[in-house]
């Protein structure tokens, strides 16, 4: 892994051109900086996933089982039978083209089949070979060619070169969407023990212990209670923050990174002063400890075991409803699949907030709220007392992640939470945001170091709209609702614009709230607070007042 | 290569016809049992094909939401594309299906010094499609005549509206000149663009060439000394359709190759990405609303799986968690 | 199969819109119907070929107009040399008097909708004296 790192000025360079005339011929190249690692076997098999073994995939020999055609081929004859998507989008592409230009992939590395319609074809081509009668007939003529080991090894490269981040499905004519189809060729390629270890892992320690990082309970409340402390130093406050408490009102379920990782962390800490301010009955879960869920990266049903645990809990702890922390796929998941999955949340009350009395009726079977509209709506009510100069040593603009805006609409209610917390708020280009919001590169499982070079290429659309309004406005501060975001954006900042930070959005209204009782000179960081540090005149006489209502 | 393959298909097809009709026998087959087959098959091979899609389910909600959801109340939901009902769902799939409004949304990016990634405006792919499909479809529903007596006013009103300008004899239709432009352009955007070479299957050229010939040959026997009576036409079009075939001699050769490009197309049609003119009401992202939180979507094959349940999460970490003092449900020593 | 009622009620009218002229000329066709041209009450030869005429007819009409009208020419030579007026209203109809069972019986079933008569005026049927002349 210690590979010389790229430079920015040499992948700037990306030339769309594509090579030769026939992508059938052209060769895999497994290159360092290019592809994951592959699953650990001890927590393969813990996961019980087939054809376990010791393997790389800069091996020549991946040590296929002996039978691997045949497990391929009908586990896309099995796939075509159970998915109409999948059926659907491998006979209706009319090659127009529009999705070429639209990967973050494509336009960082310019490699042809990161092109979402040549992405396709790489599996479609197999399918048309097996299961349509102009391939079977007129074989590559028709677009069809026999499944190799060469083509496997294509599959494994170009699979994980996609963060099924759905952008191409946007402006397909048919909405034929390239996660669905990654998806499959993912699930394929582990059936025969083709996982990588940045999905497995992570898998194999949530369903484990709750949550990817492997982290036990007792850890778990190690960090809730450090971040208590950490947030006392910080605001003179000692919130309370439990853990699987029966009765609570609510459920909070957050992404792991949130309290092990940074930036992450600080915005535990906005979470953990809102919901102190507004006085939240509510609880943390050991078992359920992980929003997120890299079963969605692996297949379906690992999807479904990881996910069970939250609705599991909800029912044995009692809560009302659920809320959901600031993360890109986990949302995908509880907003697209939870319920299909491991619903029905029958024994969940319809969720209302209990600080303003509205009912969320967007999520009255699910029952679970996003905490974006959760805090919109506190805002909205005037529940919240912010105050705006706190975060004006921050000019942000918003990366709007994959999964929420492409699976869920989620657009308005982060922004109004910027705009009613920060003073500086600029917008990237309208190409780059919102439904056409670009990937950071790292997402779906393949944010890994070995994979370093295709995640800056990959990231390199969303880090050159952010230097735009570095550049025009400013901008020194990217806000994200993802965890993945969070994790990978600063590096992919440091690359590209170093000049940028990354935080979330309850970390700026963390900072911007004023709470009962406060006495901070420092945001969350434990940097200088605007406005706290030098006027103490004016500001402490303004805390002082609300410290008097307490 | 792939196109000069599709090319050469359709130039063997149409010398095959021109030579075969001379003949009875050719005129026999091209005139009457291939399009007998080629309607058969077509319509059969397109129903099952649906059919086909249908008898898998759709397992999960997987909408892909362009628009703004709905949630809280003062937020003001995006309807059209991220449908919060099924009337969204309808706009959408109209606004996608009439008026193709995702390939509106179409850009082009360029990587610029800097770098800079910029990202134009790219409407042609969109403007051209609209046109070819739209001039298809008017052009479609104007050869009802041939084919019906009498003939319904709306026809006339849809032919008399393409042939608005009253330029030439007989009228030139605006969407034989647009349907040429577009096929043009449809085919240039393939061979000339690099991406779009290199993507492209003969299976992507054939169509535009088949279409092109019937399209050619449709505008040489309508402006050209080529024309053919068209009475004679109608007769065999009545004929065809009310089980009465008939084969007037006053038909030549290029009436012959117009009927048999639309033969191709017919037969190619349910093998083919042609499908998409079905499977585009079948698309999972588009025809379901974003209500996921509100409606519980259904999975018919919804498996058991393997789950790691509180009670056992627990009995692993019972220690641990009673040494940190968190709650536990079995408390190992009060047995 | 899975949404069964939208799916057979998208394939009922896909076949519906493709099966048009099947059910509708069962339901109101005429499909004997076939154009039947009146026979010409006088003259041997008509100024062409009848094959030329039948699916021509419209050229020479466009030709003579705009000779006419724009040359000042009025004298037309046919291919066996016989000179005529050119003018619909004096030559063609003439002889095929009676526009309703010549000029309409194609033009109705062909859905054609010729613009002569936006200027010139329609016979009353039958008799060429009657006609009332147009330029």
């Amino acid at each position: 892994m210690a590979e010389s790192k790229p430079k920015p000025e040499i992948l700037a360079k990306v030339d769309y051109q594509p090579p030769g005339d026939d992508w059938m011929e052209l060769p895999v190249e497994i290159r360092p900086g290019t592809f994951n690692y592959a699953a650990n076997p001890a927590n393969a098999k813990y996961l019980d996933l087939p054809h376990v073994r010791k393997w790389q995939p800069t091996d020549d020999d991946w040590q296929l089982p002996e039978n691997w055609q045949e497990i391929i081929l009908e586990g896309l004859h099995d796939r075509l039978k159970k998915y109409r998507s999948l059926k659907v989008f491998m006979d209706i592409c009319v090659r127009c083209g529009a999705c070429a230009d639209k990967c973050h992939f494509f336009l960082g590395s310019g490699d042809p089949k990161n092109m979402p319609v040549l992405r396709a074809e790489l599996l479609r081509s197999v399918y048309r070979r097996d299961f349509t009668t102009a391939g079977k007939i007129l074989g590559k003529l028709a677009g069809a060619r026999p499944l190799t080991p060469e083509i496997i090894k294509e599959w494994f490269l170009y699979f994980y070169q996609c963060t099924e981040c759905r952008r191409c499905s946007v402006f397909c004519p048919y909405g034929i969407d390239t996660a669905e189809i990654t998806m499959m060729g993912r699930e394929l390629l582990n059936s025969i023990g083709l996982g990588i270890d940045w999905i497995t892992t992570p898998a194999a320690n949530c369903f484990r212990t709750g949550n990817h990082l492997g982290i036990q309970p007792h850890g778990f409340k190690d960090s809730i209670d450090f971040a208590v402390e950490e947030l006392e130093e910080i605001t003179g406050i000692k919130v309370d923050a439990p853990i699987n408490k029966k009765g609570a009102e609510i459920l909070f379920v957050s992404p792991s990174a949130d309290y092990f990782a940074s930036p992450h962390y600080y915005t535990l800490l906005g979470y953990l002063a809102l919901f102190h301010e507004i006085g939240l009955d509510y609880t943390w879960s050991a078992y359920a400890s992980e929003g997120g869920n890299f079963g969605l990266f692996h297949s379906a049903d690992m999807m479904k075991r990881l996910n069970a645990k939250i609705y599991a809990e909800a029912k044995r702890l009692g809560v009302k409803w659920i809320l959901g922390g600031e993360c890109g796929h986990m949302w995908r998941v509880l907003h697209q699949y939870m319920d299909t999955m491991n619903g029905p949340a029958d024994f969940l009350d319809q969720p209302v907030s209990p600080i303003t009395g509205t009912r969320f009726d967007h999520a009255s079977s699910t029952k679970m709220v996003h905490i974006c509209e959760f805090t919109a709506d506190l805002i909205a009510n005037g529940k919240l007392k912010l105050d705006k100069r706190r975060n004006d040593n921050v000019n942000v603009t918003f990366h709007d992640s994959c999964n929420p805006a492409r699976a869920m609409g989620l657009f308005d209610e982060p922004r109004y939470c910027i705009e009613h917390a920060c003073n500086h708020f600029n917008e990237m280009p309208e190409n780059t945001i919102k439904e056409q919001t670009f990937c950071c590169g790292s997402g779906s499982g393949i944010g890994t170091d070995e994979n370093f070079e295709m995640r800056m290429r990959g990231g390199f659309p969303r880090a050159n709209a952010v230097k735009y309004v570095h550049d025009k406005h400013g901008v020194n501060m990217l806000a994200c609702i993802c965890a993945i975001d969070k994790a990978t954006l600063p590096p992919l900042m440091e690359f590209w614009v170093p000049e940028v930070d990354v935080c979330g959005i309850h970390e700026l209204i963390g900072n911007a709230m004023i709470m009962k009782g406060e006495k901070r000179t420092t945001d969350l960081r434990g940097e200088p607070l605007p406005g706290m540090e030098e006027s103490d005149a004016d500001e402490s006489g303004e805390v002082k007042e609300v410290s008097e209502d307490v | 290569m792939r196109a000069l393959f599709s090319l050469f298909a359709v130039a063997v097809i149409i010398v095959v016809v021109v030579l075969a009709v001379t003949t009875d026998a050719g005129r026999l087959f091209f005139g009457t049992i291939l399009p007998y087959a080629a309607i058969a098959i077509f319509l059969v091979g397109m129903v099952y094909r649906v059919i086909d899609w249908a008898r898998s389910p759709v397992p999960f909600k997987i909408t892909t939401t362009s628009g703004q959801q709905r949630s809280l109340p003062w937020i003001r939901n995006s309807n059209l594309e991220s449908p919060r009902n099924k009337w969204g769902v309808l706009g959408r799939m109209l606004l996608e299906v009439l008026f193709f409004r995702s390939l509106f949304r179409n850009t082009k990016a360029d990587l610029k010094d800097g770098p800079r990634l910029v990202y134009g405006d790219a409407k042609w792919l969109w403007l051209a499609g609209l046109i070819f499909h739209w001039s298809f479809l008017i052009i479609f529903i104007r050869h009802f005549k041939f084919f019906v007596e009498p003939v319904p006013g709306w026809v006339m009103m849809i032919q008399n509206l393409d042939g608005f300008f009253q330029v030439g004899l007989p009228i030139f239709y605006i969407t034989d000149g647009l349907i040429l432009a577009a096929l043009t352009f449809l085919f240039l955007r393939r061979v000339l663009i690099p991406q779009m070479r290199y993507i492209s299957l003969a299976g992507d050229y054939f169509p535009l060439f088949v279409i092109g010939g019937l399209v050619i040959s449709g505008m040489i026997m309508r402006y050209t000394p080529l024309r053919v009576d068209i009475t004679d036409a109608k007769l065999m079009g009545v004929g065809l359709v009310t089980l009465d075939p008939v084969l007037p001699e006053g038909l030549g050769a290029i009436f012959f190759v117009h009927l048999t490009m639309l033969t191709v197309l017919l037969l190619y049609f349910p093998f083919s990405k042609l499908t998409h003119m079905a499977g585009v009401f079948m698309s999972p992202t588009r025809n379901q609303a974003n209500d996921n939180r509100v409606r519980r979507h259904i999975n018919p094959w919804n498996p058991e799986v393997k789950v790691h349940t509180y009670e056992e999460w627990e009995d692993e970490f019972r220690e641990v968690m009673k040494a940190a003092d968190m709650p536990l449900e079995k408390d190992t020593e009060s047995k | 199969m899975y949404d069964a009622g939208k799916v057979i009620l998208g394939v009922v009218l896909f076949l519906a819109i493709l099966l048009f002229p099947v059910w509708y000329n069962l339901a109101k066709g005429q499909t004997d119907a076939e154009p039947e041209l009146a026979e010409p009450v006088k003259g041997e030869t008509c100024v062409a070929p009848t094959d030329y005429m039948r699916s021509n007819h419209m050229d020479l009409l466009d030709d003579w107009r705009d000779r006419v009208v724009r040359d000042g020419e009025r004298i037309y030579v046919d291919f066996t040399g016989n000179k005529h007026e050119m003018s619909l209203s004096n030559t063609c109809l003439d002889c095929h008097a009676d526009k309703a069972k010549f000029c309409d019986e194609c033009h109705t079933f062909m859905a054609v909708e010729p613009y002569c008569w936006d200027c010139h005026i329609i016979p009353e049927a039958t008799t060429a004296g009657e006609v009332t002349h147009g330029t």
